[in-house]
């Protein structure tokens, strides 16, 4: 290009840049708040997993294949069989439980080790001790130093855990070699199976193979000979089942941070537009003087580039900070639970940094490539006259792009999940959205025909400027739309879900008093004895018992709740809430169980299907005989007749009960006498269903704060975006107000007529908006929550909330109106129409 | 109310219906209706700079006058000045008897909507507004609507020969006709004063000469009074009055 060329460009363009100052600095922001919000998500997420995984690999050692079954652990015979394989050089078997510390309320990982196998297989486990015999003893254990630290407790301490409800208490040896966090200890595995009611049973066996084994090969020869209930897999498999558990809500989060830099995106759009539009004479005279269109093009996505390179670089650093003050102020799971014994170390990698910079840089980039071909493609001759700006915006009114767009999305809602996850639906929402904003300026013309024309001058100009010029304020509307219909399409999934488990509750909870051994750990339950003396004690009308396990089904995915409770087959609808028919299994046919949804979804579970679960080692048939909702266990539950448990397993322990009162009995009498009259109870958990139902919401908004946060971003980016456009469209009018001052305006009604524009346009922007979120709740509601989480609710629209933010984002965005419009009501606005430009 | 004596004959004032009404008081006088007395204004910042001082100026209606001077006299700030766009350094400006510069801003934005018209180099024709809507403008901003707006409007257009353009987009114009458009708004409302700042500034020299020919008819067959701030001689000709703004004041010219 000629040297000149280039010359008058860079004038045109940085000179543009200068001149747009503020509006540039708002775009780099949305920008930065973007790549900010999901590189610190990205951080966080991808630390703890890390962590996790790290945790899992040390803690597996040198094992090639690990031999795993139900939560409660299989018989310890196994392990000489699979010792004894000539493919294995040294198997190691684990007791490994998460142990309730007494009279607290957490739980601290026991790994119960063959120190002598352990040395072949897992050596980090076997810690250094002056008194080598403390490796065998059966009351000592070594703590991580992450779980001294967090424990308090150093070595000739002692750590006192809950088992049943009585306490055992075992001394710390010494510290266990691992890496700064993890947080665990080790004990011998006698001891842990004598100390914590595992006589006779382990929980994992790892196996070092001989060298030369083909690995899979032998696995799935070892699979088929297993008993029911037990799976062979390599290390890393176990990992990625616990990251499962947590991947959904990952995901979600991911994207929800991706929204707001798409919002982001949108508003480098709607800058980039109007300011196109308001060049669009100086580019018809570089045309003119000889610059091509590809050229105008370039300079213009380089305006957009380094709109986004500012933003990433901001956003980065941003994100940074706010991921260390996430996890310092909410933890590393932002308080959904996931992970919640991890304190991971937030180190920035490369790879995230190089994506979320790339991100940052290629939406801003895809926000200025429209303004920028329609600067390239407009003919230099009209575009040099005023008045042709309306012109600019002629090619965004075809319709069948928007509705063919919108099909697609309605379509991919039917898809399937992709490996676990919505990823159609996250397409569907996207489509939708994008289809929609494709619509707006058709959709503007529309809802601006329909709206009656006011008396008043102002207002009547206001309304006669948008029907003349329905595409500028289509563009205006771009970011409005996107960040309510995001708004509204969570607060509707939100507020479906909250009313979903509160009703779920109200169901699930139908006793007086709730009584549990523990809120988390395997050691914790009430004994036969136990149950009987609650069952007697005074006050007590009825009692019902229910046993937690956990089976493993499926190796690649977490383990599964099996439920052993009294179930009431005729009164079943009042214990269970159950989304499909209920059915009696056909006579001769296997005993009922009833699944949750995620059973449906994830095995396949079908009412009416024969389905094999393995209990107590031998595979048993059973009918599905009903569906049930749940929100407690994504991972899938299955209820079962408790008789029929105890007949199966023998085990009549009990982790929880529900306790009817007699007439006149308080709850805190049945408490006081559980308290006296049980040995060990005062280490119960006693509920009444009114303070389970207030804690599971509180812990459900506390879950869903970050959700809120990211949402109330998208809309202040949304604000930024509007007040961005009225900026620019304001400042490219001021000779139309300098000519309005002229011919007898006052600056009053200058200003009542952008806030009537202001407040046009937004409630346009909140009809299609409101619109948009509907449907896309439906896809959030029917398709990403029931893929992501196996939740099914019913849709509830919370209009109240809603219609205050309505208003709420109606006056704030007229103010913003009325705020940009400032220039145009400064009197130096009057001397504007000596402009030509 | 201030008179004056009539410069000269001139027949198109004589026949001027607002001056058949003030010669019916005085035969021999016509009401002045804007007296600029003593204007000065100078531009303060780092280089102070003296526009003008000392000018005076009286209209009647009918009267239609050219401002002529270098550029940087001061024409445009004069004109802004008078329409109350602008505050002098000193002097008065009466508009009817009613000292402009003692109006606060809301006030002389009124007196601009009732009484007086413009015409801009730029024209300034809403892009988003038909041609009948912008020449309607100011008289929505009065609160005229329905009938007599729309006769009002008709009659203007007719008046300037675009009766067949009014539900055209000013896209679909030519420079002139713009121009056209810009001067049935500047006058539809009856205003008293009309200023028109190098409102041939945009056009080619014929269209110029038909647009100035327009500007002067309907100036005259409104009863308004005019200022035609140009740099053409040619225009300013088509004035009665042809007057130089320099840094002392206003002095009369004659162009041959």
């Amino acid at each position: 290009m000629h040297k000149a060329k280039v010359y008058a460009l860079q004038v045109v363009l940085a000179g543009s840049l200068a001149q747009n100052k503020a509006r540039s600095v708002l775009s780099v922001l949305a920008i930065a708040l973007g790549v900010a919000l999901g590189y610190a998500v990205q951080l966080i997420t991808g630390a703890a997993v890390n962590e996790l995984a790290l945790g899992v690999q040390f803690l597996s050692g040198d094992a090639d294949l690990q031999v795993r079954g139900p939560r409660s652990g299989f018989d310890e015979a196994i392990y000489p069989k699979l010792a004894r394989l000539r493919e294995v050089a040294a198997a190691s078997p684990v007791v490994e439980l998460d142990a309730k510390l007494a009279d607290r309320s957490d739980t601290l990982k026991i790994i119960g080790i063959d120190v002598f196998r352990a040395a072949a297989v897992q050596p980090g486990l076997v810690a250094d001790s002056a008194d080598r015999l403390d490796h065998l003893r059966s009351d000592t254990l070594f703590v991580s130093p992450a779980a001294a630290r967090s424990l308090g407790v150093d070595v000739g301490g002692s750590l006192s855990f809950q088992v049943a409800l009585r306490a055992v208490t075992l001394r710390v040896a010494g510290l266990a070699t691992a890496d700064a966090h993890q947080r665990f200890a080790v004990t011998d595995i006698a001891g842990a199976q004598e100390n914590f009611d595992r006589l006779g049973r382990i929980t994992r066996v790892d196996l070092r193979l001989k060298a030369g084994v083909d690995v899979d090969a032998f696995r799935d020869r070892l699979q088929a000979e297993l008993p029911a209930g037990l799976a062979v897999q390599r290390p890393e498999a176990g990992v990625k089942a616990s990251e499962s558990l947590s991947r959904s809500y990952r995901v979600n989060l991911n994207i929800l941070a991706l929204v707001a830099l798409f919002t982001g995106g949108l508003l480098v759009f709607s800058t980039q537009a109007l300011a196109v539009v308001r060049r669009r004479a100086q580019f018809a005279l570089l045309r003119v003087l000889g610059v091509t269109r590809r050229q105008l093009v370039m300079w213009l996505m380089a305006e957009g580039a380094l709109v986004g390179i500012a933003g990433s670089t901001l956003g980065l650093a941003g994100g940074f900070f706010l991921a260390q003050a996430a996890v310092r102020i909410i933890g590393a799971d932002f308080g959904a639970g996931y992970f919640r014994d991890l304190a991971p170390t937030l180190t920035p990698a490369p790879l995230p940094l190089a994506l979320f910079f790339f991100l940052g840089v290629v939406i801003a980039m895809l926000g200025s490539l429209a303004p920028a071909l329609e600067a390239a493609r407009a003919p230099p001759a009209p575009a040099l006259k005023a008045g042709d700006d309306e012109r600019a915006f002629a090619r965004l009114r075809p319709s069948w792009p928007g509705l063919v767009t919108i099909a697609a999305g309605a379509i991919a809602s039917f898809a399937p999940p992709i490996a676990g996850l919505p990823l159609f639906g996250y397409g569907a929402i996207a489509l939708l959205l994008i289809g929609t904003l494709m619509l707006m300026p058709r959709l503007a013309v529309l809802m601006l025909s329909i709206v009656p024309t006011p008396r008043g001058a102002p207002s009547r100009l206001a309304l006669l400027q948008l029907r003349g010029a329905p595409g500028q304020a289509a563009v205006s509307l771009a970011a409005i739309v996107a960040s309510v219909s995001l708004m509204v399409s969570m607060a509707i999934m939100v507020a479906s879900f909250r009313i979903s488990l509160d009703a779920w509750l109200e169901r699930v909870l139908p006793a007086d008093v709730y009584v549990r051994a523990s809120a988390a750990g395997d050691t914790a339950y009430m004994t036969v004895d136990d149950q009987a003396r609650i069952a007697a004690l005074p006050g007590v009308r009825r009692a019902e018992f229910l046993r937690e396990q956990q089976l493993l089904l499926d190796p690649s995915r977490p383990r599964v709740v099996l439920l052993a409770r009294t179930i009431d087959a005729a009164n079943l609808t009042r214990q269970l809430q159950l989304v499909s028919a209920q059915m009696t299994p056909a006579p001769g046919a296997p005993p009922p169980v009833w699944v949750n949804e995620a059973m449906v979804d994830l095995y396949g579970f079908v009412l009416g299907s024969v389905v094999e679960i393995p209990i107590a080692g031998k595979p048993t048939a059973f009918t599905v005989a009903g569906v049930w909702r749940d929100y407690a266990r994504p991972q899938g539950a299955i209820a079962i007749e408790r008789e029929r448990y105890i007949a199966l397993t023998g085990d009549r322990s009990a982790t929880n009960a529900a306790l009817w009162l007699a007439p006149g009995a308080a709850v805190e009498q049945v408490s006081r006498a559980i308290d006296s009259d049980i040995p060990g109870g005062s280490r119960l958990e006693i509920a009444a269903p009114g303070e389970i139902r207030e804690f599971s919401l509180k812990a459900f908004d506390r879950t869903f704060a970050v959700t809120y946060a990211l949402e109330l971003a998208a809309v202040v980016i949304g604000l930024f975006g509007l007040s961005s456009s009225f900026g620019a469209l304001v400042l490219a009018r001021r000779r139309e107000f300098g000519m309005l001052r002229h011919i007898g305006m006052t600056r009053r009604q200058i200003g009542a007529m952008l806030a009537t524009e202001g407040a046009t346009v937004t409630g346009i922007g909140l009809v299609a908006g409101f619109g948009l979120g509907w449907l896309i709740s439906l896809v959030l509601v029917q398709v990403v929550n029931r893929q992501s989480f196996h939740w099914g609710m019913e849709l509830s629209v919370p209009w109240a909330p809603l219609t205050g933010s309505a208003l709420l984002v109606l006056a704030l965005s007229t103010i913003t109106a009325l705020a940009s419009g400032r220039h145009a009501m400064s009197a130096r606005a009057v001397l504007a129409v000596k402009e030509d430009w | 109310m201030a008179t004056k004596n009539l410069p000269f004959a001139n027949m198109d004032s004589a026949l001027h219906p607002a001056g058949r009404l003030s010669l019916s008081r005085a035969t021999v006088t016509l009401a002045v209706m804007l007296v600029v007395h003593g204007l000065t204004k100078s531009y303060a910042g780092p280089r102070p700079r003296a526009v003008f001082a000392g000018v005076d100026m009286e209209l009647a209606p009918g009267d239609y006058v050219a401002v002529m001077g270098e550029s940087g006299s001061g024409k445009s700030t004069l004109l802004n000045l008078i329409a109350g766009l602008d505050s002098a350094d000193e002097g008065s400006i009466k508009l009817d008897g009613t000292e402009l510069t003692a109006l606060d801003d809301d006030a002389l934005t009124a007196l601009r909507r009732k009484r007086m018209g413009f015409v801009f180099q730029a024209f300034h024709v809403l892009p988003y507004l038909t041609v009948a809507q912008n020449v309607a403008l100011p008289l929505s901003l009065l609160g005229v609507a329905g009938s007599e707006a729309d006769a009002r409007v008709a009659g203007m257009l007719a008046g300037v020969g675009l009766s067949e353009r009014g539900a055209s987009m000013p896209r679909e114009l030519s420079g002139g006709e713009l121009q056209r458009v810009a001067i049935a708004r500047a006058l539809v409302h009856g205003p008293q004063l009309v200023l028109a700042d190098e409102p041939t500034g945009n056009l080619d020299a014929e269209t110029a000469s038909q647009v100035l020919s327009l500007l002067r008819e309907q100036i005259k067959a409104n009863g308004a009074a005019g200022i035609l701030v140009t740099h053409s001689r040619v225009a300013a000709l088509t004035c009665d009055r042809i007057l130089q703004l320099t840094l002392a004041g206003l002095r009369e010219l004659t162009l041959q």
